[in-house]
């Protein structure tokens, strides 16, 4: 599949870089000092890319340092070298300019193919609209009509060094991205509030994601298997903290798995009235807090003034009549917090959330950390009403 | 065509009588002064200082990226640090360390008795303390200093505090401070020449400052308009960068890199002049190809006009406008490869001797380099889909800006001292200080290279776990390389106090005028300027 996308020149060139770059066999081996395997006809094109030039450097560098080390060492003034002051010479300097600029030629047309082929979006075989938020990312199945947000799901307490950390520490999410192997997907990136990048070194993809625009990018990936990248641009407090994790299933894996998706869509489309018991709004309270609303509020409820974010232990709003904080979560509110801290020290409005989340961890802060408000329960239709 | 000193004849020096300065003593002194030797010096000094805080706020990072995990400060403050490092070394240390070069040198080097402005030059420095001020002071308020790294980019800017506030008003003064420091650079050095003293038979280090002024007065007004648009986007209501408001986020980077590029030259010119100095009077031997030199230099001055979109290769440009950016960046590597073989030129038979200030050069010339590759491979678009924002990007430009321009301050610093301050340096120290310096800075920069390769994005405090060992490697390696800036200072103090007295000319291949005054140079030279032949 390579082989077919590159012409014979580039064929040529690889052959060169790879019988170098002894680096690419033993890449296995030094896993945490060179690209990540690539997965995507295009990463390994970066890669064969970053070869060949990368050797043309060396030699280059080899050959210039190599004539001063022997200058410095034939001609110093300690051996009884004495200076021969010529110092212009027309010839030469033509030379040294006309040489390079061949070279740069050299290189510029391999990576003029790549540029050339990565920018083709054309005729793909899906869409996603891909979303960087504060700090985690969303992605909408546009032509399956479902969505969902992607968190980091590495404890707080290995970030801050109270447990030992996980294999996939930082890269790890609550729900990955889903694509079925060997289609091209096209990715559709925006952003909700500050500019992110979607990077997944594997398939060679970093697309910034640039609020109030959308730019597209695609790729193709040739292996089944989960992929890790991170957020490349920096968003923030927790920009270390909102990593890309994509899982490439098999074609019927894939299928499965959105039928899955639109199940649990009519699942929650038909019972909008459901009544959920406490325990149950509790237990998915707990989730939703630790990804929206610890990153300021602090998963132990402590708040931290520094960013305006006040402690919800003990809070007059968590505690007093429900509707009022339903009103806060979902539309936000900018009385009376620090208006100087990061983020404008505001509290975000949180109506992209669904009801249930909101119910739910509205429901959450109102019976968690020693917190017994008298109107301990939100349901998701009251947060339905209250949006009108 | 040669370079001056052949052609010099020195003329008598008829210092005798101003050897004893009026001016005040004390503070008085240097807050009044107009003499280009006393703002040389707080220049230098200055520099010296926002070198000394910019590091320690680089080994901050340094510490918290010892391991991955949060273990010393709070992402926020994390992210201040990258912000305020990153200006605080450009603003504060590199860009007055050089004008500090030019004050001392300028003036001397073309026979001028100052500066053309000589009040306006006591400004220029005079600003730069409360700037720096203003920059520190943005630690202390409410919602803590700029957070958003030094390219400030909106929208994350905008959600920033009055900390982002001081850091605009900052870049405002130190850019009026650059621009009316490179009008008197340019009227200098175009006006006040003593007769004979051709341009091209200017020192290349004036050439190297002449150009860099104009790049300075071209781009940072540029600057000052992007933080405006920022300002305003903050407090006054406008969308410049708001899309809501009919903007475009995209826009500041466009602005800010088409001042940000050049300024990656306006820092490295100087550099390339003191090089070009120190070469050539360490082989004993001209500078070969001086007028490939000169045209070299101009060269790299318009392309860096050409190619500040190669900063934002991931903001999903058209493809027909990244080939563009990315040709015109390549082709940089035409006369950067030209100056690097004029220098191998010029020590090619020469009678080659290895002092601090050569080993700096030297120093210098391989680092710098590996960086200049670095940033070729980083011109190649699709390889720089793989390292845009990663710590490849880092050790690129750390071996540009530290390597490169750092080297050179210090190899200028060992070959003049003994102009400025009338004594030689302990060259034992200085050289201990050169290999210190190399092997540390290698130990904290290479392995970077690595990271990036295999994927930890730069700005983070905290990473995954495959990144620990070389994060490790790198943090050592930075303490080693600030605790030999200690012994820099000593150094330079010992001369300073108790060096051997230097002669006029310590370094027998120095030819340019300075040399033919006496060490310490006198309050006031070339009250009558010396005639070149």
């Amino acid at each position: 599949m390579v082989g077919n996308r590159i012409s014979s020149v580039m064929r040529r060139y690889l052959a060169v870089a790879l019988s170098l770059a002894w680096m690419t066999d033993a890449r296995a081996a030094l896993g945490d000092w060179y690209f990540q395997p690539p997965a995507t006809a295009i990463a390994s094109r970066i890669n064969d890319l970053h070869s060949l030039i990368f050797w043309i450097c060396v030699v280059i560098f080899v050959g210039v340092f190599g004539t001063m080390f022997y200058s410095l060492y034939k001609h110093r003034k300690s051996v009884g070298h004495e200076a021969v002051p010529f110092h212009e010479n027309t010839t030469v300097e033509i030379v040294w300019t006309v040489i390079p600029f061949l070279i740069l030629l050299f290189m510029a047309y391999p990576a003029t193919r790549t540029i050339l082929a990565a920018h083709d979006t054309s005729s793909p075989d899906m869409t996603i609209k891909v979303t960087g938020y504060q700090w985690k990312w969303g992605y909408d199945y546009l032509q399956d009509g479902f969505g969902y947000y992607s968190s980091l799901t590495t404890p707080l307490a290995q970030i801050e060094n109270r447990e030992p950390k996980n294999e996939h520490y930082l890269l790890e999410v609550d729900n990955p991205l889903v694509v079925p192997v060997d289609a091209k997907v096209r990715l559709l990136v925006t952003a909700n509030d500050v500019i992110h990048a979607w990077w997944v070194p594997a398939f060679g993809v970093k697309q910034d994601a640039i609020p109030g625009f959308v730019r597209d990018t695609w790729f193709r990936a040739d292996r089944v298997g989960i992929y890790r990248g991170q957020c490349a641009e920096l968003c923030g407090r927790a920009h270390a903290y909102m990593p890309v994790v994509v899982e490439v299933k098999s074609k019927e894996d894939y299928a499965k798995w959105v039928g899955e998706q639109k199940q649990k869509l009519n699942a929650a489309a038909n019972d909008p009235n459901k009544v959920w018991d406490v325990a149950a709004l509790v237990a998915h309270g707990e989730q939703v807090y630790n990804n929206n609303c610890a990153a300021c509020h602090q998963a132990n409820g402590g708040g931290n003034t520094a960013l305006g974010a006040p402690a919800l232990v003990g809070d007059k709003v968590v505690l007093g009549p429900k509707q009022h904080q339903i009103d806060v979560v979902l539309n936000g509110q900018t009385n009376g917090v620090v208006q100087t801290a990061p983020g404008g020290g505001k509290m975000p409005a949180w109506k992209q959330l669904p009801d249930v989340d909101i119910a739910a961890v509205i429901s959450y802060t109102r019976n968690s950390w020693g917190n017994k408000a008298s109107e301990n329960v939100v349901q998701p239709t009251e947060v339905k009403a209250e949006r009108k | 065509m040669s370079s001056v000193p052949h052609d010099l004849v020195a003329g008598g020096h008829p210092h005798g009588h101003d050897d004893h300065a009026h001016h005040p003593t004390g503070i008085m002194r240097w807050i009044t002064t107009t003499n280009h030797k006393d703002i040389g010096t707080l220049y230098l000094w200055f520099s010296f200082t926002m070198f000394i805080v910019g590091g320690v706020m680089a080994l901050t990072i340094r510490s918290e990226l010892f391991q991955p995990g949060l273990q010393i400060v709070d992402p926020e403050f994390f992210n201040s640090m990258t912000t305020l490092h990153g200006l605080i070394m450009i603003f504060g240390a590199l860009m007055p360390g050089a004008v500090g070069f030019a004050n001392w040198l300028i003036p001397m080097q073309i026979g001028a008795p100052d500066m053309a402005f000589a009040r306006m030059n006591n400004w220029s420095f005079w600003l730069l303390p409360p700037a720096a001020f203003m920059l520190v002071l943005s630690l202390f308020v409410p919602g803590g200093a700029a957070s958003g790294g030094w390219t400030l980019y909106p929208p994350l800017t905008v959600q920033q505090g009055m900390g982002m506030d001081l850091t605009i008003f900052a870049i405002h003064i130190m850019g009026a401070s650059s621009i009316m420091g490179s009008i008197n650079i340019i009227t200098t050095i175009l006006n006040l020449r003593a007769p004979g003293m051709t341009l091209m038979k200017l020192p290349l280090f004036c050439w190297t400052w002449l150009i860099t002024a104009y790049l300075l007065i071209a781009v940072m007004p540029v600057l000052a308009g992007a933080v405006t648009m920022l300002l305003t986007d903050r407090h006054f209501g406008t969308s410049f960068f708001n899309a809501a408001g009919g903007g475009d986020p995209v826009l500041f980077q466009h602005v800010f890199w088409f001042f940000g590029h050049p300024e990656v030259y306006i820092i490295i010119l100087p550099a390339f002049g003191i090089i070009s100095e120190i070469i050539p009077a360490f082989s004993r031997k001209p500078l070969f190809g001086y007028a490939s030199m000169v045209y070299a230099v101009a060269a790299i001055a318009i392309l860096s006009f050409l190619v500040w979109a190669h900063h934002m290769f991931t903001t999903g440009l058209p493809a027909a406008s990244i080939l563009f950016y990315m040709y015109a960046t390549m082709l940089i590597a035409v006369p950067t490869g030209v100056k690097v073989f004029n220098w191998l030129a010029t020590m090619w038979k020469g009678s080659i001797s290895l002092e601090a200030p050569m080993l700096f050069a030297l120093g210098f010339l391989f680092l710098f380099v590996v960086g200049g590759f670095t940033g070729l491979i980083l011109a190649i678009q699709p390889i720089d889909i793989q390292f845009q924002d990663t710590y490849y990007v880092v050790a690129h430009f750390h071996y540009v800006m530290v390597a490169g321009t750092l080297f050179a301050f210090f190899g200028g610093i060992y070959y003049w001292l003994p102009k400025w301050a009338g004594r030689m340096y302990d060259e034992k120290l200085a050289d201990w200080h050169f290999w210190l310096s190399f092997i540390s800075f290698n130990v904290t920069f290479f392995p970077m290279h690595f990271l990036g390769l295999a994927g930890m994005p730069r700005r983070i405090p905290d990473y995954a776990q495959q990144f620990t060992d070389w994060n490790m490697v790198a943090t050592v390696g930075a303490f080693g390389f600030g605790l030999s800036q200690l012994l820099f200072f000593y150094t330079v103090v010992k001369c300073i106090r108790s060096g051997e007295p230097a002669p006029a000319r310590p370094w027998e291949g120095a030819t340019t005028l300075e040399w033919t005054l006496p060490s310490p140079a006198p309050y006031h030279t070339f009250e009558t300027p010396p005639v070149i032949k």
